[in-house]
């Protein structure tokens, strides 16, 4: 294969990384004032890469220097809907980090990176790969965490973030070199086959499997292994949050479908039922704890924790309609978060963060538009028609109840009725309570349009939902050469 | 289909644009314009069913007035409408009711007027979409969206306690909902990938999956209708709901959980409902003679009509769950003659909580004094609450007594003391509240029907003694539906 054919499938990369490069000296040259010029060039930058990514779309599956590399359709849709979530990102939070001076050209520039990471990992064919991907992210993250450098709780956060996750890290490259012992190779194909064909060493596969399955749950934040997700959320300015909560879902559903599905399809059986567990307990404790928050950012941490449970059943529940769904899954909670962590933003104002739930209360008195937006979020995060939570919630109870375990569907109802209360709770504490000032809400019209574009497409896509979950369907059968 | 127009399609959606319409006049300076356009929309929406009326045929029982197109072809979800004679009177009776309400709220609703309106309008038009829904899909997402107005409705405008009473009543139907939901994926699974409520009465499913499901359903339905274990969430969602919430709870919500029964548990379940009849009918029972009991010890009005309606809706369980045409027909007259009748029993407490906001039955005594108009449309709700001949509620009661009678003369027996109960504690409250001398200073100030309660008033008192006297068009229309679904339920599904 020659060089030119090697490029084709990463040039949306490259272009994205001479762009970061290029802000980042750019940027220098700027004033304080002028920011808004390197904010309009990170925007021209994501619809550049989304034009190159489109632009270089093959039919099938192409694979790039010496299989480290892959582009398939589920890389190309992840990769469009992670420069839309970035840039919703952006633009949710140039007010809020503005008033807290935060704007500049590092934030931009570590999100770009961060970025970049993210489409590493969704393209990754190779165990180096995935772990480059990976800790390009995580690092741009954990110096976003502590960018507020005055702020003894981000700081904190940010410190706890780096070394749980560097254990991840650890626990991951620790699995990934099992995996090697076992089958003589990092290239997930090559495992693949390598296992289907039998393994001497069944004991170093099954150490190996345990330690990736552990690594994968830390970076997905479920429960056991859930620790840093409360902590982060809740100390960083709430754009990482959003930052961290919302587009590096993406990344994360690939990674562990890129591992499981594509290098470790023969253990199947045993991941599986690891993942019942993790995601049992993700289901329970993320619900019953979220409930007991006053904290917004802490709710919603554990309210992730709660989906990503929920998303993991669709993986267990295997095949197109599994995998299909948790993309499905992945991606409308990637809108839902957006939306949430866009609207505490949107009410914080300079020194107040409106990140608790007294923040809320009789938000309909004030501003009858954003409180209907934010009722639309929660009841798609409750998973109640007609928002396309609903549908989130129906596709993978759909695909488990075809796999034949449907206690295991009964289970993950009976939990999300529990989660139904605590965002009963916010609509309650909009609609029914008296606010605690009342100041009026200023925001910019990008940032007002964008969260009414943000809450009406939750419902738009609710009451048609028929195409985006085609998309994930194909693209996951297309991409992981299913039956 | 009439002159090619979706009828089912327009009864749903035009409540819905009228109800989004309402809410964009904003604020309360334009209330005046929110509640004209409201009134224009229920108008019009009772307007439209009217077509379905004229227009259904009788003489069969498949479903009229289809309208089928593919949604989510993916899942082979489709929007696939349809009415049959029961549902197509639920939906008459929704639009009708829709519009009492809105003329209920007119005056008595000053606070955040447009979006009290919306809320009924949109909730008018999902309540439409249940009862058309020929798609189990469609049908859930109707009804989990309706239960988003009321819990608005009941948390915004309700009493001291809304809240509490709110999250009970959304958490409670959820619960229900969730695990029917599991129970229509399974049965989606079983038909080999369709959503079609018309294929899963085809579905043959063997005993221990068609007892699960039914008590899946029976979760879903039981917490609406509501049956015994079930009931503790009303009495609170009705005391602390707004007149018009009280109405639409009683008239419409509670039916929705019955029509579940019909459309999805005895159909698709039918081995299973035969097996578990005998638990329905003795919960059934329990809530006709203990919940009526208890409705004579409360102290509050609506606790105490919402407590007869617990108990007349176990009227209408033990009717479907004896399995012969009178049983299934008198329960469906006395749904809708309890729609009739509750919901007016709830209008004409509102009329006196407008004036005097207090539920309490000791704080009244001689309203008759003051109010002779009132107490006369009070005295003929009463009766029909007891059941008096020549009453709408005669009629359903009476056919559910016959039917019960056939199966088993202790059941008639037992459901049969209702008429007792039932006359007790209506006339009971009826007397403590009406009759005697002036209680105190407030009932002194009181002041009778004006023209707009005079017209609701009237407009029920006339269905409810027509109806009574004159059933046959009713049953007439049910006639034919239920004799299918009788032929339905008496066909067993177990796989051969």
């Amino acid at each position: 294969m020659n060089l030119l054919a090697n490029l084709i499938p990463v040039s949306a990369e490259i272009f994205l990384l001479v762009m970061v490069c290029f802000i980042l000296i750019a940027d220098l040259m700027l004033t304080q004032s002028s920011k808004l010029f390197t904010y309009l060039l990170v925007q021209l930058t994501l619809l550049g890469c989304s034009v190159i990514t489109v632009g270089t779309h093959e039919h099938g599956v192409t694979y790039a220097f010496n299989n480290m590399y892959v582009d398939d359709l589920m890389s190309d849709v992840l990769k469009m809907l992670s420069y839309l979530g970035m840039s919703m990102v952006l633009v949710y939070s140039r007010q809020y980090l503005m008033l807290r001076g935060l704007f500049t050209g590092e934030f931009m520039v570590l999100a770009l990176f961060a970025l970049l990471g993210m489409n590493v990992m969704i393209s990754a064919n190779h165990f180096l790969t995935l772990y480059l991907g990976l800790e390009l992210l995580s690092l741009s993250l954990y110096a976003m965490v502590a960018l507020q450098r005055d702020s003894a709780l981000a700081t904190e956060a940010a410190m706890k973030y780096f070394v749980l996750g560097a254990l991840a890290s650890g626990l991951l490259l620790y699995g990934m070199s099992m995996l090697y012992g076992a089958t003589g190779s990092l290239e997930l194909g090559v495992i693949s086959d390598a296992i289907n064909q039998g393994v001497q060493n069944k004991s170093l596969l099954a150490f190996g499997l345990v330690f990736i399955v552990s690594g994968l749950a830390f970076k997905l934040g479920v429960v056991p292994f859930h620790m840093w997700v409360p902590d982060v959320y809740h100390g960083a300015p709430t754009a990482m949050t959003l930052l961290i909560g919302s587009v590096p879902k993406l990344a994360a559903f690939a990674f562990t479908v890129r591992i499981l599905v594509e290098g470790l399809q023969g253990l199947e059986h045993d991941w599986s039922s690891m993942l019942i567990i993790l995601a049992i307990a993700s289901m329970a404790l993320g619900n019953l704890a979220a409930i007991a928050q006053t904290n917004l950012k802490r709710m919603f941490a554990y309210s992730t924790i709660t989906h990503m449970g929920f998303m993991l059943l669709g993986l267990i529940s295997g095949g197109i309609e599994g995998y299909g769904s948790a993309m499905f899954y992945t991606v409308v909670y990637m809108m839902m978060s957006l939306g949430a962590f866009g609207m505490i933003m949107l009410l914080s104002r300079a020194g107040l963060e409106a990140d608790t739930l007294n923040d809320f209360k009789g938000l309909n008195q004030r501003s009858p538009w954003l409180a209907f937006i934010m009722m639309l979020l929660m009841l798609s995060m409750a998973g109640i028609p007609p928002t396309v939570g609903f549908y989130a919630k129906f596709s993978v109870l759909n695909a488990i109840v075809q796999t034949g375990h449907t206690w295991l569907a009964i289970v993950a109802v009976l939990f999300s009725l529990i989660g139904a209360f605590y965002y009963l709770r916010i609509i309650k504490l909009m609609y029914f309570d008296a606010p605690e000032s009342h100041e009026p809400i200023v925001y910019g019209s990008d940032t007002g349009l964008l969260i009414s574009l943000n809450g009406l497409g939750v419902l738009f896509l609710g009451l048609m939902p028929g195409t985006l979950m085609s998309i994930c369907a194909v693209s996951v059968q297309q991409s992981l050469l299913l039956y | 289909m009439i002159f090619g127009l979706p009828v089912i399609s327009i009864t749903i959606w035009l409540p819905i644009i009228f109800g989004i319409l309402v809410l964009a006049t904003g604020d309360d300076k334009n209330a005046p314009l929110a509640r004209l356009l409201a009134l224009a929309g229920s108008v019009l929406g009772f307007l439209v069913t009217l077509p379905l009326y004229i227009g259904f045929d009788t003489t069969t029982s498949s479903m009229q007035f289809v309208e089928h197109h593919g949604w989510i072809t993916r899942f082979n979800i489709n929007y696939y409408l349809g009415v049959d004679g029961i549902s197509m009177l639920f939906i008459l009776l929704n639009s009708f009711f829709t519009v009492i309400v809105v003329i209920a709220g007119w005056r008595v609703i000053e606070k955040r007027v447009s979006q009290y309106m919306a809320a009924f309008l949109l909730m008018s038009g999902m309540i439409n979409g249940v009862f058309g829904a020929l798609d189990s899909i469609l049908f859930y997402v109707f009804w989990e969206a309706m239960l988003v107005p009321m819990f608005i409705i009941i948390g915004v405008w309700g009493g001291p306690n809304r809240i509490y009473a709110t999250m009970k009543f959304f958490l409670y139907t959820l619960l229900g909902s969730l695990l029917m939901l599991v129970a229509l994926i399974y049965l989606y699974n079983l038909t080999g990938g369709s959503f079609s409520i018309l294929d899963f009465h085809q579905v043959a499913s063997p005993m221990t999956a068609q007892i699960l499901i039914f008590i899946a359903f029976f979760f879903a339905f039981a917490v609406k209708v509501p049956m015994f274990p079930v009931h503790t969430w009303l009495p609170d969602a009705h005391v602390e709901a707004p007149t018009g919430g009280s109405v639409i709870l009683a008239a419409l919500m509670l039916k929705v959980g019955a029509y579940g029964f019909l459309r999805f548990s005895m159909p698709i379940t039918p081995d299973a409902s035969h097996q578990l009849a005998g638990v329905m009918i003795a919960l059934s029972l329990i809530a006709i003679v203990y919940i009526g009991l208890v409705a004579l010890m409360q102290t509050d009005m609506k606790k105490l009509v919402a407590y007869s309606s617990i108990s007349h809706m176990g009227f209408v369980t033990m009717g479907l769950f004896i399995f012969n045409a009178y049983g299934m027909e008198g329960a469906l007259l006395q749904m809708i003659s309890h729609g009739f009748v509750a919901g007016a029993l709830f209008l004409c407490i509102g009329v006196l909580y407008d004036r005097m906001h207090s539920r309490n039955i000791a704080d009244y005594g001689g309203v008759a004094n003051k109010m002779p108009v009132f107490a006369a449309f009070f005295m003929l709700f009463a009766m029909a609450n007891s059941g008096l001949p020549g009453t709408s509620a005669f009629v359903g009661e009476f056919m559910v007594i016959m039917g019960a009678i056939k199966v088993n003369f202790w059941y008639a027996f037992a459901a049969g003391t209702t008429l007792i109960f039932g006359a007790a504690y209506t006339l009971w409250l009826y007397k403590r509240v009406i009759f005697g001398k002036v209680a105190n200073q407030h009932v002194e100030e009181l002041t009778d029907l004006n023209a707009r309660e005079v017209l609701i008033m009237s407009l029920l008192a006339v269905l409810v003694i027509g109806m009574g006297v004159y059933p046959l068009p009713l049953s007439e229309i049910l006639h034919a539906s239920v004799n299918d679904l009788l032929v339905h339920v008496a066909h067993s599904k177990l796989p051969l």
